[in-house]
């Protein structure tokens, strides 16, 4: 039978959460990495007993964790699990994110825009989303915070980053969002290998059709009140993209306000918030069976983050967008005030879609039935930042 | 023998207990200090000290004998009770919050 692997990212640790593909008894494993910040986790398509996490501190840094054994066991690439390290040559440093500076690739590290306007020299300050290759187990790419993607073909001992994205030349208008200057979203496309896109806060949406070498703004079609040009070609605080496998060039996008929709890849968007109670939110995810199915969770405002009226819905669009219906059927409906942040939910692919997510209240949700109906896997964790589920066979 | 004391997050990461221990030959200094416990855990280069530039991480502090040592010199002398392995030197995590 079927079986679900739900990954949950949390302010104080990893979680994670299984169950049979009835998705009904749910049994918990954690806290993994207690009292670290677990910004993302996520498996490897290729092989889903490979797992990669990334483990932040204020005090300490970035950790890069991995698993082979679909969580049970944990290492630091490059370190093998129980080894009683000793004195030699430097080992891998699977936590060494520097950014590229070498003549080879133009020196791309410029400035970037600064909260007050001023310029700013890039700074790593840990790993938001880690996107494991859809083919290659030791390859992932490492969206960070100040921008820049990475990529380790080694399991994650060393990265290098793709500089390209840098050296657009558009960094000194990239400008940190309230929650940093972060590279969230990474998007792998299926059916070609040479193309991917990223997301930036706040700087918008970039695409590479040539591995990563290369990459070009793709924002025409967003407006921003904040920023002074609204149409510009870059500074729109994008929040997260989504995209279904089988339609790779159909991307669904949750700006800072305004839900959005592009049919050419990222080249042209348009508004699809339609009858939304308010278009600002941070999650967009799509239907695992159906393309033109899609769920945001709606946020009251930039300034109040969290659910309008008290209520928590999650609305849904079987129309790609326009038309949603409000999903509130097992979910709080009075005195509700968490917020979902924006890699906090995610789609299983059995049939029924199960649809996950996270708030910054510590409940996760679940629904086996396509969002129709909710009930909380667990209710009292830390703060969620991410939910990333496997579906095993 | 100098003896270090580790915050608790750094225990777990590194398999250790609270203190640990280290030879250091030549001269005792943070720079000295801090190399030998990286060459004997590598787990925990990037989290004291930057990967590149090699500086203490801001939120992290250095004591020893009562003394903060954090805006010392990397290559000053630690003090003699700290290159006996009278006293330990301590790597804290500042009080921040959280």
């Amino acid at each position: 039978m079927s079986k679900v692997r739900v990954l949950v990212g949390t302010r104080k640790g990893a979680f994670i959460l299984t169950a049979d593909g009835k998705r009904d008894k749910w049994e918990v494993s954690g806290p993994h990495f207690a009292g670290w910040e677990m910004y993302h986790v996520k498996g490897s398509p290729a092989d889903p007993n490979r797992l990669y996490a990334s483990q932040t501190s204020g005090w300490f840094g970035q950790i890069i964790q991995r698993s082979d054994d679909g969580g049970k066991t944990w290492l630091q690439p490059g370190t093998p699990p129980g080894e009683v390290p000793t004195p030699g040559p430097p080992k891998p440093a699977s936590n060494k994110f520097v950014y590229d500076t070498s003549d080879a690739t133009g020196k791309p590290l410029t400035t970037h825009q600064f909260y007050d306007g001023t310029q700013h020299p890039w700074e790593f300050k840990r790993v938001w989303h880690l996107e494991p290759s859809l083919t290659d187990p030791n390859t992932v790419y490492a969206g960070v915070e100040d921008a820049a993607i990475f990529r380790s073909t080694d399991g994650g001992e060393n990265w290098k980053e793709l500089s390209g994205l840098r050296g657009h030349g558009t960094g000194p208008k990239w400008q940190p969002g309230a929650g940093g200057m972060c590279l969230h979203s990474i998007i792998l496309d299926p059916s070609d290998p040479q193309r991917m896109y990223i997301a930036i806060s706040a700087a918008g949406a970039f695409r590479t059709d040539d591995g990563g070498k290369s990459w070009k703004p793709i924002n025409r079609g967003l407006r921003s009140q904040y920023i002074p040009d609204p149409n510009a070609e870059i500074g729109h605080c994008v929040h997260h993209i989504a995209m279904h496998p089988a339609r790779p060039g159909v991307l669904f996008m949750q700006k800072h306000w305004d839900v959005m929709r592009s049919d050419d890849a990222g080249d042209n968007w348009k508004e699809i918030s339609g009858n939304l109670p308010t278009d600002f939110g941070f999650v967009i995810d799509v239907h695992a069976h159906e393309p033109e199915t899609i769920y945001v969770v709606p946020i009251k405002s930039d300034g109040e983050h969290f659910v309008p009226e008290g209520k928590l819905r999650v609305y849904r669009s079987r129309s790609g967008g326009n038309e949603w219906e409000a999903l509130t059927k097992g979910l709080p409906q009075k005195d509700c005030y968490v917020n979902v942040l924006r890699d906090a939910m995610a789609v299983d692919s059995l049939d029924k879609c199960g649809v996950y997510f996270g708030t910054s209240g510590g409940q996760v949700y679940a629904s086996a039935d396509a969002g129709d109906s909710w009930a909380p896997i667990v209710r009292d964790l830390p703060a969620v930042l991410s939910v990333e589920v496997q579906t095993l066979a | 023998m100098i003896r270090v004391i580790l915050p608790q997050h750094l225990r777990t990461l590194a398999h250790a207990g609270a203190e640990v221990t280290i030879e250091v030959e030549g001269p005792v200094t943070q720079r000295s200090v801090l190399d030998a416990i990286e060459a004997r855990y590598p787990m925990l280069r990037g989290t004291i000290r930057d990967h590149v530039t090699q500086q203490r991480r801001p939120f992290l502090r250095f004591f020893a004998c009562e003394e903060d040592l954090s805006h010392e010199p990397p290559d000053a002398p630690l003090p003699d009770a700290i290159a006996s392995g009278k006293e330990p030197f301590l790597i804290i995590g500042a009080i921040a919050g959280g």
